[in-house]
């Protein structure tokens, strides 16, 4: 599961559904979701994860380290 | 300012000349906000003057486009766009846009079509709402398919309703087009800043193209694309208004700047509003301990630029989902279960009848006060000052002291009345708690002002504005304010001039920080 949204954080602000290539993103409750059989980090349609890159509230749509794509951005 | 650097060629605003008949709009200086300066050709007036025909049909009854039309007529917003693409310092995205909200407070969100439920529900409530805007929270650009679609649903089923949008600007070249098709006749952009030194401090990043930018690049994009949108823009005959937070220390000094970017790109209006910054907002600004500008910076820097363009002084920085007269808030009335549930007929006929008496009065208002102003025409004094008086609305001094949400402001000399700002305070009137406190709150507020204008005021709060140093009067209950001003003023100079008694100059007035989180 390479990418989730802490709900305690999400303001619900819609932004990362609008973005995600996938269509892996929706509202539950009032705050967003992932779906983690449809995100693929993005790779292959962006260069950044776009829900990552257009999320307001940092550290919120949040990307697991551990994976080598990511080492290099740390 | 060296922006080489940067490899943006294709973002650059594409410098178009703007047609001649917008440069002429521009260059009405003046306007859309001085009311009753005696200055005829002013959009601002209850007649056309000078301004094109086209204009004046678009400014006459939008009260945000028109100083004097915001006595009488209302707007509402609809938040159907929360999502946003870039980041503003003044900004808690937990909260709406603070481009045109204040800081700290939530709209409910609405899908377009609950949206259109709720414009015509209003429509046939208040038959003087005359303007729908979409001004987030978010970025309405950012959300064009809710945006749109909740401005095609209301032109379809309630056409005499303007339509207006804001946005930050970001995406606005991409959607010039679509605006123009859908007959969006006004836009507010958000321009805080024409050099991205300075927007760096107040954006930390944008989303454009699929990449998150920051820093410099990030501002540069970003004004890039705000000002060749508005080039877009006024060459296709739409108005625009530029919104500017001033930020002191930031940006207020290079505000007058951006006034004369914005200025010679065909802005209508131009609308300097106090930052709005508290650390319990959550905001950056506002963590780092930014003060916001006092009522007298505000004044003093809407003053430096109004030569140069028509200054918006009467912004009540509303909430995204607010109903009624600018200043006042009827959203409470309209809950999404409420509208839901109400059965609306649209009645064209019933608001267009109301609008023609809402006319007539503005009309007599007018004649009211320039009969008293030909009387002060031969009066001969420098003196300059401030009186705040309590409205609830069509131009009338028609609201008792204890129930005013707000003080307008007016500028009184032997030019005559005219509006420069509006302080918003608290129901002094609630009773109990905190009464003394916030008294003193709302003496703060007009405290540059030499008399306050009410309709009825009890004796505790009469005498404590005496002690403050500000007139209480009540004797111009239900009378046209500008006409009741300068009758004032008239007697004022003239127990001046006996020297009954001495013209002083007053102190400073603060800007009221908090969120106006209830819609009472
Ligand atoms: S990383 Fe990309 S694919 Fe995955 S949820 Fe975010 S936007 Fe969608
Ligand atoms: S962008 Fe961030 S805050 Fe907005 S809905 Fe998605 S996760 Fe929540
Ligand atoms: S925020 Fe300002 S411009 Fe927008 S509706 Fe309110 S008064 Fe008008």
């Amino acid at each position: 599961m390479p990418f989730k949204i802490i709900a305690s954080q999400c303001s619900g602000c819609s932004a990362c559904e609008l973005e995600c290539p996938n269509v892996a993103i929706s509202e539950k409750g009032g705050t967003f979701v992932i779906d983690p059989k449809k995100c693929t980090e993005c790779i292959g349609h962006f260069d950044e994860p776009q829900c990552v890159a257009v999320c307001p509230v940092d550290n919120t749509c949040v990307v697991d380290t551990s994976l080598p794509r990511y080492q290099a951005r740390a | 300012m060296d922006v080489s650097a940067l490899d943006e060629a294709s973002l650059a605003g594409s410098a178009v000349d703007i047609g001649e008949t917008m440069q002429a709009i521009a260059e009405h200086k003046g306007c859309g906000t001085s009311g009753g300066t005696g200055n005829a050709s002013c959009g601002s007036q209850a007649g056309q003057g000078d301004l094109p025909t086209e204009i004046w049909e678009k400014v006459k009854n939008h009260p945000c486009y028109s100083e004097e039309a915001h006595h009488h007529y209302a707007r509402m917003h609809v938040a159907v766009a929360p999502a946003c693409n870039i980041q503003c310092n003044y900004c808690n995205r937990k909260y709406d846009c603070a481009n045109e909200s204040r800081p700290g407070v939530v709209s409910e969100k609405l899908t377009p079509e609950q949206a259109a439920k709720k414009v015509l529900a209003v429509a046939s409530t208040i038959p003087q709402m005359t303007v729908l805007g979409i001004a987030g929270p978010g970025d309405p650009l950012a959300n064009p398919e809710k945006t749109f679609k909740t401005f095609e649903l209301v032109a379809k089923a309630a056409p005499d309703i303007k339509l207006c949008l804001s946005t930050n600007g970001l995406m606005l070249p991409d959607h010039v087009d679509t605006i123009a098709r859908f007959k969006i006749d006004h836009v507010t952009i958000t321009i805080n800043m024409v050099q991205p030194e300075i927007g760096a401090k107040i954006y930390p990043w944008i989303f454009y193209n699929h990449k998150r930018y920051t820093g410099l690049e990030a501002a540069k994009i970003l004004n890039d694309r705000q000002l060749q949108g508005l080039e877009m823009l006024t060459e296709r005959g739409i108005l625009c208004k530029i919104n500017s937070v001033m930020i002191p220390g930031i940006n207020d000094q290079h505000l007058v700047e951006v006034n004369k970017a914005v200025k010679s790109r065909g802005a209508f209006l131009h609308n300097i509003m106090p930052l709005i910054a508290a650390p319990e907002h959550g905001t950056v600004l506002g963590l780092n301990g930014q003060r916001a500008p006092t009522a007298q910076e505000l004044k003093a820097l809407q003053d430096l630029c109004e030569g140069e363009t028509n200054m918006m002084r009467h912004c009540r920085q509303c909430r995204a989902d607010a109903v009624g007269l600018l200043g006042e808030d009827r959203s409470a009335e309209f809950t999404t279960e409420k509208i839901m549930a109400m059965d609306v007929k649209y009645d064209l006929k019933m608001r267009k009848a109301y609008q023609a008496k809402v006319e007539e009065e503005r009309v007599a208002k007018v004649a009211a006060e320039q009969e008293e102003l030909a009387e002060l025409g031969n009066e001969m004094s420098g003196v300059k000052l401030l009186v705040a008086v309590a409205t609830k609305g069509s131009g009338l001094i028609n609201e008792h002291f204890g129930h005013a949400k707000e003080f307008q402001v007016y500028e009184l000399s032997t030019t005559g009345a005219k509006f420069v700002g509006h302080r918003r305070v608290d129901h002094y009137c609630r009773g109990g708690y905190g009464e003394e406190e916030s008294l003193a709150t709302i003496i703060r507020a007009i405290n540059d002002c030499h008399a306050a204008f009410v309709a009825k005021i009890g004796g505790c709060p009469k005498s404590n504005l005496l002690k403050a140093g500000i007139e209480p009067v009540d004797q111009y209950a239900h009378e046209f304010i500008e006409k009741s001003a300068i009758a004032w003023f008239k007697s004022y100079l003239v127990k001046v001039q006996s020297g009954e008694i001495q013209h002083v100059e007053r102190g400073e007035a603060a800007i009221r920080q908090g969120a106006l989180i209830s819609a009472a």
